[in-house]
């Protein structure tokens, strides 16, 4: 496995994509940290293009990855190589260099600003420590998809319309449903609501770490009121985990039984 | 060395394999042979585990090909259509091939044999039809496994690269191996081979040499007698 993963990220490490990508997130961190000066406020705008970017690009790269390496793969295949290994691989070998590119285009930045003096440290290391888990559940999502769809614009067309679903309209239903159900007791499935969608819960990690979640209003304040401020942290990495697991374990499921 | 049993394999509603039953045992040329669409790619890759069978066992020299992929040690395949990693440049390719199957001297010589120095650093997405293949090929024969499997393998290789191809092909039978092919080319066949294996819709019809081939079916050349074959069973 690690033989492929090896290779997977080299060929990634060498694309054009993932400087733009990186060199996007260094811009957008320099400009915000230095010509801003209210730390926190940088956080959460860095937090709020973050959270739409980061599912986005995941899913993209991982359904393109995909499709253009299918010879790739069925060039491994025929070597005597474990198909689990070589998803696998391959799988990590995205994720950790989409991942690699958020960390150092963010992560210089903050240290170039003194990052390490300052009290800030662990808000920031939550915005990484999410944007990380949001890379591997979008890049995950989207090889399942890929996977699943033998026609590339099928599959293509299928993941961004999760990304839109996830990123966009679940926002819209479950603000409306808050609205139309507003007489009843909501506490319970506005916390269901916001476990049920990746994006959702990081965004409300982050605020309930950064102490502001009266701005993001009724989620945020159904976390802190159920949870306490750590219990719900830990949920949410959990649930953050679960969320990254349960496609991972569906690509296995899915290549043990394909036919290429 | 393989054993095929009962094995059955449809794509949606298309049956394209039905209760296959395939055994070789001794070394030597075998050619897998039949129409369009009657399986032989299908079976190539079943032994290989890319396809997986609905019904049936396969055994690789006394492995099941079910239990573990480690049978694949035994096996060298030239798939039907030289697809690589684009991006890649030919060098890389055979470095990371040999990095993942294990160290090899011969790719060198195969290299110099087929004129692929010129390429060695082009990216794989630049190359001819006829130089993927012979990429394919080299990439194939570079490792000394006792089972060869060759689906199409002279497909766009200009006369020269061909007669090396089959000289590349009697060596390796000479060293004793097991080997399948799969062609169109009936005069390949012909030249090739010591067994034929006919499939048709999904079974074997006909299995044997090709004298006995000619025999039964009363022609002359192996053109005719496939085309017998077939006409016998379409009747």
């Amino acid at each position: 496995m690690f033989k492929i993963l090896k290779y997977s990220f080299y060929d990634l490490a060498r694309s054009r994509w993932s400087y733009i990508y990186f060199l996007f997130y260094l811009i957008l961190a320099l400009v915000l940290l230095f010509l801003n000066n209210d730390l926190s406020k940088a956080v959460i705008t860095l937090m709020n293009v973050i959270i739409i970017l980061v599912p986005l690009i995941g899913t993209i790269f991982g359904v393109m990855y995909y499709y253009n390496s299918r010879e790739f793969t069925e060039l491994l295949l025929a070597q005597p190589i474990k198909r689990s290994s070589i998803f696998l691989g391959q799988y990590l070998g995205i994720a950790l260099s989409l991942s690699f590119s958020l960390l150092f285009g963010i992560g210089i930045p903050f240290v170039i600003y003194g990052l390490f003096n300052s009290g800030a440290i662990w808000d920031f290391s939550l915005l990484l420590l999410t944007g990380v888990f949001l890379t591997f559940i979008f890049v995950a999502i989207a090889f399942t998809i890929s996977l699943n769809n033998e026609n590339k614009i099928k599959g293509f067309g299928y993941a961004v319309l999760m990304w839109l679903f996830l990123a966009v309209i679940y926002d819209g239903i479950f603000l409306m449903s808050l609205v139309i159900f507003e007489d009843y007791p909501l506490d319970k499935l506005s916390l269901l609501g916001t476990m049920l969608n990746p994006i959702d819960l990081s965004r409300t990690l982050i605020l309930l770490k950064l102490d502001i979640s009266a701005l993001l209003g009724y989620t945020g304040a159904v976390f802190k009121q159920f949870f306490g401020r750590q219990l719900g942290l830990f949920t949410s990495i959990f649930v953050l985990c679960l969320w990254t697991v349960i496609p991972v374990l569906r690509i296995l499921y899915k290549a043990r039984s394909k036919d290429f | 060395m393989i054993e095929v049993v009962g094995l059955c394999k449809q794509f949606n509603r298309n049956v394209v394999l039905s209760d296959l039953n395939l055994h070789i045992a001794e070394q030597g040329i075998f050619a897998i042979l039949g129409p369009n669409g009657s399986g032989k790619t299908t079976l190539i890759k079943s032994i290989l585990s890319m396809v997986i069978p609905d019904k049936g066992s396969i055994r690789v020299a006394g492995m099941d090909v079910k239990k573990s992929s480690d049978y694949r040690k035994q096996i060298d395949y030239l798939p039907q259509i030289a697809n690589f990693p684009s991006n890649l440049k030919v060098k890389e390719l055979i470095r990371m091939i040999k990095d993942l199957r294990g160290k090899t001297e011969k790719d060198q010589q195969l290299i110099e044999q087929f004129g692929l120095q010129p390429y060695l650093d082009a990216k794989l997405g630049n190359l001819s039809g006829g130089t993927k293949q012979k990429v394919n090929i080299l990439l194939t024969f570079m490792f000394d496994s006792p089972i060869l499997i060759l689906d199409e393998p002279s497909t766009g290789l200009d006369p020269l690269a061909l007669i090396q191809l089959k000289e590349l092909i009697l060596q390796e039978k000479q060293k004793g191996k097991t080997i399948l092919i799969t062609s169109h080319i009936m005069s390949f066949v012909e030249e090739m081979t010591d067994e034929i294996v006919f499939l048709l819709e999904g079974n074997i019809h006909f299995k044997g040499d090709i004298q006995t081939l000619k025999k039964d079916t009363g022609q002359s050349d192996l053109e005719h007698a496939i085309a017998a074959l077939l006409e016998k069973n379409h009747v």
